[in-house]
């Protein structure tokens, strides 16, 4: 049950880990970290570490699963029994596998899709540490990984929750806000289409509230996105430097 | 501002490449309102004097299309046919009839005794539309089973730098080493030689050729990279004058 006696906000207005209501943790990305998947991101946002892979597009296995007119994607996120203080049981729980699916969910409309009919795309998400918000966190990396795979997208997805502590509206909740806090609002987007592909809310909110979250969402979205598409160049603008350098 | 990005600049999906009617703009690009938007990662080259931009992918798998020439490794040998990988989404049919001109009865047993699971061919595709598997011949010449050489892979997109302008980089490599290439545009390429030091550098030249496609000035620096290595590995025996 909710414990409201623990203070997640203080007077000064600065929380637990003392952040601003409207500051998100340390975000950092690295794409192609993998050398024998197609596509592959780390991300890291405050404690949690994530690693994608992305393999695909392949063969539809088993065959049954294909469609004619498009890809299918899977999705499989998964915690290491490592990631919690206590130890998670490696077998996939109910909450995992939901997870998997939300994500995929909202990966699929940044997707091209049809551009690669009868196959398929894997997407494996490993939870290394978790600390609140690794569903966003996942969906940010996998977004990158995809991208690093050279499948064809409508743009990136960039993801972080909105969540209610003290009966204020914060950005990016951690382990210890997600566990006690009022309410927690993952929001994905697709930032330069503008097109949200996730929303959920779990907790009680107002309407006027849902509101003040999608316009406080919109500069953290950006700031992802920002560091994803430098993530994704890195690799290649560092080549350019060094042969400039040799030059 | 009709053009958003610079000459080589490295664009991720759905970033803004240029407004529509005014520039010519190809590739793996997408139209909305009015607008091209990046499909992939990818590199820009933008050609102001004749208004043409060109979106190149950097990643990538293959996706036959009929006329190339692949590079395939047979994986399965069927009853009337051979199940061939050629390093793409799609695996591919190469039919008894297309590896004999004539028409031959061969017993189920001798299949493999033509092309066996792990070989190497060079082979053209014939047709693919998606919804069946991509069919393939060896019936032409200079098609068919490549018995020896060393096979690399590249990204497929990546396949026109290794070949270079009218064939300026595939022709030094192939000068310089003393090596043949056979170039598959699924992002395989076979190096068949006598001299296995020359058949490894060609490898590592072409690995270098992948990993800075997107740079300019790339034949010289590669021609540059063969000599020194050339000498390293012995004698000057290799010096043309």
């Amino acid at each position: 049950m909710k414990n409201s006696n623990i203070q997640l906000i203080d007077e000064s207005g600065k929380r637990v880990d003392g952040r601003y209501p409207n500051e998100m943790r340390r975000l950092r990305i690295e794409a192609g970290v993998l050398k024998n998947a197609d596509g592959s991101a780390y991300i890291e946002l405050g404690n949690n570490k994530i690693i994608v892979a992305v393999y695909g597009p392949h063969e539809s296995t088993p065959k049954y699963l294909a469609e004619p007119d498009r890809a299918v994607i899977r999705c499989r996120y998964s915690m290491a029994p490592f990631s919690v203080s206590d130890r998670k049981s490696p077998s996939p729980s109910r909450r995992e596998v939901e997870l998997s699916m939300v994500i995929r969910q909202a990966l699929e409309p940044a997707v091209f899709l049809n551009e690669y009919p009868r196959t398929m795309i894997d997407v494996f998400i490993e939870v290394l540490e978790a600390d609140g918000g690794t569903r966003t966190a996942s969906i940010t990396a996998a977004a990158v990984a995809l991208a690093d795979a050279g499948i064809a997208m409508r743009d990136l997805v960039s993801a972080i929750a909105i969540g209610k502590v003290g009966g204020r509206l914060v950005v990016d909740l951690n382990g210890l806000e997600d566990q006690y806090g009022e309410g927690d609002m993952p929001i994905a987007m697709m930032p330069q289409l503008n097109y949200v592909t996730l929303f959920q809310a779990d907790g009680v909110f107002t309407p006027q509230e849902i509101e003040d979250a999608f316009r406080m969402v919109a500069d953290p979205i950006k700031k992802i996105y920002r560091e994803q598409k430098r993530a994704l160049k890195k690799k290649y603008v560092d080549v350019v430097r060094e042969v400039e350098k040799s030059e | 501002m009709p053009v958003y990005v610079e000459n080589r600049q490295i664009v991720v999906p759905g970033e803004l490449i240029a407004d529509k009617n005014r520039f010519r703009v190809e590739g793996k690009v997408y139209e909305r309102n009015g607008k091209y938007y990046s499909k992939v990662l990818g590199v820009v080259f933008v050609d102001k004097e004749n208004k043409r931009v060109n979106l190149v992918t950097l990643k990538g798998k293959y996706i036959p299309s009929p006329g190339d020439l692949v590079i395939g490794k047979i994986v399965e040998v069927g009853m009337t046919n051979w199940t061939v990988d050629i390093n793409s989404p799609y695996p591919a049919i190469l039919p008894l009839t297309e590896v004999f001109s004539k028409p031959t009865s061969v017993p189920r047993s001798e299949l493999s005794k033509i092309l066996d699971v792990g070989d190497i061919i060079a082979a053209k595709v014939v047709a693919f539309d998606y919804a069946r598997d991509p069919l393939i011949t060896i019936k032409e010449s200079r098609l068919g089973k490549i018995p020896k050489g060393l096979v690399v892979e590249v990204p497929p997109s990546k396949i026109p730098r290794v070949i270079g302008r009218k064939g300026s980089m595939i022709n030094m490599l192939k000068e310089l080493l003393g090596v043949e290439l056979v170039v598959g545009k699924n992002g395989r390429i076979v190096i068949v030689g006598k001299d296995r030091a020359k058949m490894e550098l060609a490898a590592l030249a072409i690995k270098k050729i992948e990993r800075e496609a997107h740079t300019s000035g790339l034949t010289d620096r590669i021609r540059e990279f063969i000599m020194e290595k050339l000498n390293e590995l012995g004698g000057g025996s290799n010096e043309k004058q």
